[in-house]
């Protein structure tokens, strides 16, 4: 259906300003997600984890983007119109439409996440720890990460509730057990090496705490009474900053660790630092 | 069945059967819910904006909270949860779904009134005291809850763990089992009257998307939320009889070792988002169900694709049963899971974006009108697809490990469950308030609440998904401790204020809805030239809605300018002399 130039409305401003609103919304919003937003990167599966996200930031950018213009067009032009220019889309039309969309947001959505995002979290999930991962064991409880290293023997000691004590033997570490006679228990300071595969095993005392590495892509809860472990290689040395990301009591928002990732030489350094001190 | 005698004040007001009292008594005590959950907000962002300041006007009216003028960590937790509660329980619940799910459905459909209105009246009071036994919790022992509205154990079960943990957690158990109660109630009482009170010639596929809507959402409320019930007690034993439901063995809180053995945190999480999932759809259907039937009305040409729509929301419904685990993928259950609710998620987009596609396209074309209801509706369109954008990278595993309780999640259910919700709510209290009080509200003050409202929604928490992108974790009382975070700290102070303006612009709204109750320019049967059969009866409608014959109904909800011109319509009650019959 045509319309002729009489059919229009005058100029008016508020929806020129609702369009703009909208059409602002699309533009602006697809400006600001350009910049560089995560941490920066330093972990190997972290790499696939960003690339998931370039890839959704694009996708849903797009169609964001597609999205506020045709409502700011659509609002603009319509509020011009003293008649409707389309009433019904053939039944034909709305069902290819939503067949479509069907299989956009299929390739879009599934597609994404099965070729992206699933070989990631396999890497992540399914790895088997090689036997060169260095182990390390970290307790949270209320509001501290205790992080304790086997020693030596590459095991470690026995722990019994009974033993803890916030002050001398926060995670009730047995040393009566011989695994436990080298075993390095520590507080909120982890170090690794640099581009080694790290193990690390959660346990929680008390509440659910999470094991957030902002700039290695780490995440894992740690319910008490579940012991989830974790394989990743960090890929830069440097100091990150280790946070608690489930809310776990009043103190959470301090419950901060430091994850020190170091030179091979300097790792042995520190364990042995950290082994004269217990 | 027209009244011949008054039954007074008490029995028609308060005490009151009918479904149009009762609905705006839930909007009411849902409003008023929705004030006290929008200061505790404001509370929040003083916080987070200027985490170092003393306030002592604060310390002033809450001494327990402000110590010396700094807020306290423990008390900043508490008015976090009590602000998702009462939000998403009290506010959006009441208001947008059991508010106008009962005051539309027995309009809409043609019926007198819901098919148990004494269960109605019955559920309101339940509803009622819910809210007043949550909002009594402020005022116990160590304050009131502060483990999060999703109430994880083992914090909500020990009451060791945070001072919240008291008797506040309990009462909040006891005001959720109530809450769950009333809900139940409505919710049964919706899904009866669709499906047996329609008028003569009201078949399924002539009901507004309006009514859909609350159908798929009262049928996910009767599946979802009973577990919830169900846990709920099984968390109050864990709590005060010593059972383990929900704490393994081997917990040492503060120093003390405790009894408890072979219970699974884990557990709790299950029972809660398999309820919790499917309350975001029975909030989020019925504010999409209310914007397909509004923009028709302001674009004056049927909604696009109506039984596609249908088709969407019924598999929205189906769906939303079934993804509830995407809210743990990092919770330590089995990664296979983890797999299994990713792809589940991913297709329920595709509905969705089936059902948002089509909300734009029923735009196209159209003569807009842009009044009130009209924009606050498009705002919802656009809230809906951005925040839907959001669902992609929280619904998929491995963006969600990095995403996971940061605020970009906080953004995402604000845009979602915050936002859709919230701009429905308000185009429905636009549209429907000419026909609830028999006079319109003001148009130029509406329109001021329409941009103080959504311009500064939109940038809060679009700014919070890029804050949770910088890695900044949710339910922290402050970041000024964390060096990769010190970027924040400015965002945050600019998000804060603008919170302010947009709590500002909900004084606007109160000022209008008070004043138009009494001031507002009367308004005939039907003043937005609309075709669903409650603009067919006078405004207010009288009791027994139809008087003594029911409506017979000849079409579809959406016949809008049946002869093209924009102009007229034909009402679901004309006959097929009076325009041609498209649906």
């Amino acid at each position: 259906m045509s319309e002729t130039r009489d059919t229009r409305l005058p100029f008016s401003l508020e929806p020129v300003l609702v369009g703009l609103l909208f059409g602002s919304i699309g533009l602006f919003g697809v400006i600001y997600g350009i910049g560089e937003w995560a941490p920066e990167l330093a972990s190997r599966h972290g790499a696939g984890i960003d690339a998931m996200m370039t890839y959704l930031m694009v996708t849903t950018g797009a169609m964001f983007l597609i999205g506020h213009l045709a409502m700011a067009l659509f609002i603009w032009q319509g509020s011009r119109r003293t008649r409707i220019s389309h009433r019904l889309a053939s039944p034909r039309f709305e069902k290819r439409l939503s067949i479509a969309l069907g299989v956009l947001m299929a390739v879009v959505a599934e597609g994404g996440v099965v070729a992206i995002g699933l070989p990631v979290w396999n890497e992540y999930f399914m790895a088997e720890a090689p036997p060169d991962a260095v182990t390390v064991e970290v307790v949270g409880q209320q509001f501290f990460w205790n992080v304790r290293y086997p020693g030596a023997d590459g095991e470690f000691g026995a722990t019994d509730i009974q033993l803890m004590d916030d002050v001398v033997n926060p995670i009730g570490l047995d040393r009566s057990d011989p695994a436990a006679v080298d075993d390095i228990v520590w507080l909120n300071e982890i170090y690794v090496p640099v581009n080694r595969p790290v193990r690390v095993v959660l346990r929680s005392k008390d509440m659910i705490h999470s094991f957030f590495l902002p700039h290695l892509r780490v995440k894992q809860d740690v319910i008490p009474g579940m012991v989830p472990e974790l394989v990743f290689v960090p890929t830069r040395e440097g100091t990150f900053e280790l946070a608690c990301a489930e809310l776990c009591g009043l103190g959470h928002y301090r419950m901060q660790g430091f994850f020190h990732v170091v030179s091979d030489a300097e790792f042995t350094s520190q364990l042995e630092r950290l082994a004269s001190e217990q | 069945m027209s009244e011949a005698h008054d039954p007074g004040f008490i029995r028609r007001y308060i005490f009151s059967t009918d479904h149009k009292i009762i609905g705006i008594q839930y909007i009411l005590t849902g409003l008023v819910m929705g004030m006290v959950g929008g200061l505790l907000a404001v509370l929040i962002r003083i916080q987070l904006g200027w985490p170092t300041a003393q306030w002592e006007l604060l310390e002033r009216l809450m001494p327990r909270g402000y110590p010396s003028g700094f807020m306290a960590p423990e008390f900043y937790i508490s008015v976090v949860t009590m602000h998702g509660t009462i939000m998403v329980f009290f506010f959006i619940s009441y208001v947008l779904v059991s508010g106008f799910g009962n005051y539309l459905v027995p309009l809409q459909v043609g019926a007198k009134d819901m098919a148990y209105p004494l269960l109605n009246m019955l559920s309101y009071w339940f509803a009622l005291l819910s809210a007043v036994v949550m909002m009594a919790s402020f005022l116990v022992e160590g304050g009131a809850a502060a483990a999060g509205w999703t109430a994880y154990p083992p914090l909500s079960a020990i009451a060791s763990a945070v001072p919240g943990s008291g008797l506040g957690q309990s009462i909040w158990l006891v005001s959720m089992a109530i809450f769950i109660a009333s809900f139940t109630m409505s919710g049964l009482n919706v899904v009866a009257t669709i499906f047996t009170m329609r008028a003569p010639g009201m078949t399924m596929m002539r009901l507004p998307l309006t009514i859909w809507s609350y159908f798929i959402a009262a049928i996910l409320g009767l599946l979802a939320f009973p577990p919830l019930t169900a846990a709920a007690v099984l968390l109050l034993f864990d709590r005060h009889l010593g059972t383990s439901f929900f704490l393994p063995s081997g917990l040492v809180v503060a120093g003390q070792p405790l009894s408890f053995q072979g219970g699974s945190p884990l557990l709790w999480q299950h029972l809660f988002w398999f309820l919790g999932h499917p309350e975001v759809y029975v909030l989020i259907l019925p504010a999409l169900g209310i914007v397909g039937d509004v923009l028709p009305a302001f674009t004056r040409k049927p909604v696009f694709g109506y039984r596609l729509n249908v088709y969407s929301l019924i598999a929205v419904g189906v769906l939303s049963m079934v993804v509830w685990g995407h809210h743990m993928f990092v919770s330590g259950m089995s990664p296979f899971t983890g797999e299994y609710f990713t792809l589940a998620t991913m297709v329920i987009t595709i509905p969705m974006t089936v059902y948002g596609v089509n909300l734009v396209a029923s735009l196209f074309g159209g003569r807009m009108r842009l009044a009130t209801p009209m924009l606050f509706s498009l705002a919802a369109v656009a809230l809906f697809g951005s925040g839907g954008f959001g669902g992609l990278f929280l619904g998929n595993a491995t963006a969600d490990m990095q995403l996971h309780d940061t605020y970009f999640v906080v953004g995402h259910f604000h845009f979602m469950i915050g936002g859709v919700t919230l701009m429905g709510t308000f185009a429905a209290l636009y549209f429907w308030f000419p026909k609830m009080f028999g006079r319109s509200m003001h148009e130029g003050f509406g329109k001021l609440h329409f941009w103080g409202t959504f311009a500064p929604f939109f940038m809060v928490f679009f700014g919070q998904h890029f804050l949770g992108l910088q890695g900044m974790p949710r339910r922290y009382y402050a970041f000024n401790t964390y060096e990769y975070l010190e970027g924040t700290a400015g965002q945050n102070t600019m998000l804060s204020v603008l919170v302010m303006v947009l709590v500002a612009a909900q004084f606007v709204f109160m000022v209008n809805f008070l004043w138009s109750l009494f001031k507002g320019q009367p308004v005939e049967a039907n003043p937005w030239a609309a075709t669903t059969l409650e603009w067919t009866v006078a405004s207010p409608p009288p009791h027994g809605n139809f008087g003594d014959t029911l409506p017979a109904v000849h079409r579809w909800a959406y016949e809008y300018s049946p002869d093209g011109t924009g102009e007229d319509f034909a009402p679901q009650t004309a006959g097929p002399n009076d325009a041609p019959i498209t649906a």
